[in-house]
């Protein structure tokens, strides 16, 4: 295999007196530097910056960026994550001038399209979600749970209520307990049964009229569709609960249920995974929330409105509000995407979406799951966790290694060590947007790997110019800069 | 400290009793599957702990974990060592890594804590989990 080269930093590259750049001379009377700036406020010597020639500075970019994995360029099953393609038509119609050229102060009659946009896309998510009424501003999934149970707690403070917990089960996404910290609530976990489903008897016995709100993620994170819910809600409502659906994997669900068909009260929408928003970089990125009509006054102000003359504004007449979550209205361009991606596929398209996502992770799990057992039986959904268990007892090579050597592979690695109840976790998603082919590939190179000296995978990956960084050394004492030796 | 004469919880916390003092630590199997270990967080000293309670936690290269108080008591002592450094906790977790000591409290109970065979039998057949 061909082992990339990590082209050196554009410092160690540096010749002095190179260019890239020839300035004309000044066009303005030349004054002396002591007479601008007093020597005793400059620096002893210029800062270093490197010189180089326009050609190296381009060369030095360029196989940096051949260095990334991504979706356009390699296989990503990256479990939770819904690494699908994003279609090149959403990006193209979110830079032309008329959207990617709009500044929020503009006049509100002056921004008429993308507010009846915006408008539009509160009442498609509300569909989906069978429930009332949406706030597109969060700017992220797990601000959206912040948001939505800071207005959960503003509706029981309303009511009267004092109530103190959020239920969430040991599979959910770390965000989960970090936002119920947040917004003010005491985290309590629900173990998981031997399904790998919500624990019914550990629900039921930490259920009490001190908690607010069960987070439930459905499909949950091992890629389980938990058939109790609807059992769950009456339990929960009985006590006076909120039902909250994480919706990370809204893509096995789109159109074949609605969340609050289920009985769940709100929920947040990940556009980056569900909707083909762009991933990464940790933004710009949204994370709307739908609730039903009784939490409906508690939404962050402002929402798109629709006046009786037809016209569309910001309104910011909500006395009930918890306030502004996010600045302006949050990242319009990520919303703009989602709606161009739901306007194309519509409805049946959208069906399609979890019925691809579905069939795709059951054909993968088939293929792989007598060399990559799947600890927790039956049908999954749109991704599915194995456990490298077996192979860590028997031959010393870990998760992680199979991570590793993925990437030898040209396949970017699925998420390890999550959920945390899974020793060895492989979470493993291959998203609709991936052909039979990519999917048997993949699943071959699984199998050759399982198959491999393990000397071989504990010292991979073998073709990147970093094989395995000292990660502790790297969380304690990162160098994100570089200094003059 | 002899892991064979240790009490275990289900969470992967050992106890040793010595008196009305209880000495706290993680055992050698949760540290391997939390595999390299960044930092560790510990309770102050006349802190309460209460069983099956989080009094700490422990980042790894994976993910950060809870430590769960096996059993009811005040911190009485914290391996600051362990607090500074730790590796201490990977390399000897039965020993010089040790985490905590507990004056445990009057009438707390070792109920729900495994013996030494009967966690081995636990981890082997469930994988910890």
């Amino acid at each position: 295999m061909y082992k990339l080269q990590q082209p050196p930093l554009l410092f160690e590259s540096s010749r002095p007196g190179r260019s890239t750049a020839v300035l004309p001379g000044p066009d303005v009377p030349d004054a002396p530097l002591d007479d601008l700036i007093p020597p005793e406020h400059r620096a002893a010597e210029p800062p270093p910056i490197p010189e180089l020639g326009e050609l190296d500075v381009v060369r030095h970019y360029v196989n940096l960026s051949t260095l990334n994995m991504s979706i356009d360029s390699n296989f990503y099953p990256l479990g939770s994550c819904t690494m699908k393609y994003n279609p090149k038509r959403n990006e193209r119609l979110a830079a032309t001038s008329g959207f990617g050229a709009q500044h929020p102060y503009q006049d509100e009659s002056t921004l008429q399209g993308i507010l009846s946009i915006l408008y539009e896309l509160q009442s498609i998510l509300a569909e989906i979600a069978g429930l009332d009424a949406v706030s597109l501003q969060p700017a992220a999934g797990a601000q959206g749970e912040l948001t939505a149970l800071l207005t959960a707690a503003r509706y029981f403070r309303e009511r009267g209520e004092k109530r103190r917990q959020v239920l969430i089960p040991d599979s959910a996404h770390g965000t989960n307990p970090a936002s119920a910290h947040l917004s003010g609530f005491e985290a309590v976990t629900i173990k998981s049964d031997a399904r790998g489903l919500v624990d019914l008897a550990d629900f039921k016995a930490k259920l009490s009229s001190d908690t607010a709100v069960f987070m439930m993620t459905n499909p949950n994170t091992l890629g389980l569709f938990d058939p109790q819910i609807s059992e769950i809600a009456e339990l929960l409502h009985g006590q006076g609960g909120l039902l909250y659906l994480d919706g990370a994997n809204m893509n096995a669900i789109l159109g074949i249920v609605r969340p609050g068909d289920m009985g769940v009260d709100l929920m947040h929408y990940n556009p980056h995974k569900t909707f083909s928003g762009p991933h990464g970089g940790g933004g710009p990125g949204a994370g709307p929330i739908a609730v039903r009509k009784m939490l409906a006054p508690f939404l962050p102000a402002p929402l798109v409105a629709r006046r009786d003359d037809g016209r569309f504004a910001l309104d910011y007449d909500r006395p009930h509000s918890i306030g502004r979550v996010r600045s302006f209205f949050g990242n319009t361009g990520v919303l703009f995407r989602a709606y161009c991606y739901i306007r194309t596929q519509g409805p049946d398209g959208l069906k399609r979406i979890a019925q691809h996502a579905v069939l795709n992770a059951n054909y993968l799990k088939a293929l792989v799951e007598d060399v990559f057992p799947v600890p927790h039986e039956g049908r999954c959904m749109h991704e599915f966790v194995a456990s490298a268990r077996n192979m860590a007892k028997d031959r010393g090579v870990r998760a992680m290694d199979v991570a590793k050597r993925l990437i030898d592979y040209n396949v970017h690695a699925p998420t390890v060590y999550f959920p945390l109840i899974v020793p060895e976790a492989l979470m493993i998603e291959p998203t609709e947007s991936e052909s039979r082919e990519t999917l048997e590939s993949f699943a071959g190179t699984l199998r050759t790997i399982a198959a491999e000296d393990p000397e071989v995978l504990h010292a991979a990956p073998h073709t990147t110019p970093i094989t395995r960084p000292d990660e502790v050394r790297a969380a304690k004492q990162p160098v994100l800069t570089w200094r003059k030796a | 400290m002899d892991p064979r004469s240790l009490h275990y919880s289900p969470t992967h916390e050992w106890v040793s009793l010595d008196g009305e003092i209880a000495t706290i630590g993680v055992s050698q199997f949760a540290v391997e599957q939390l595999t390299d270990l960044i930092t560790i967080e510990l309770p102050r000293v006349g802190a309460r702990v209460t069983a099956g309670k989080s009094f700490g936690e422990v980042e790894s290269v994976k993910a950060v974990s809870d430590l769960y108080a096996p059993i009811d008591g005040e911190v009485v002592e914290v391996n600051t060592a362990v607090a500074n450094d730790v590796s201490l906790l990977a390399a000897d977790p039965f020993g010089k890594g040790w985490l905590v000591k507990l004056k445990v409290a009057p009438g707390a109970a070792m109920a729900g804590l495994l013996d030494h065979a009967a966690y081995e039998k636990k981890i082997a057949e469930d994988g910890g989990h």
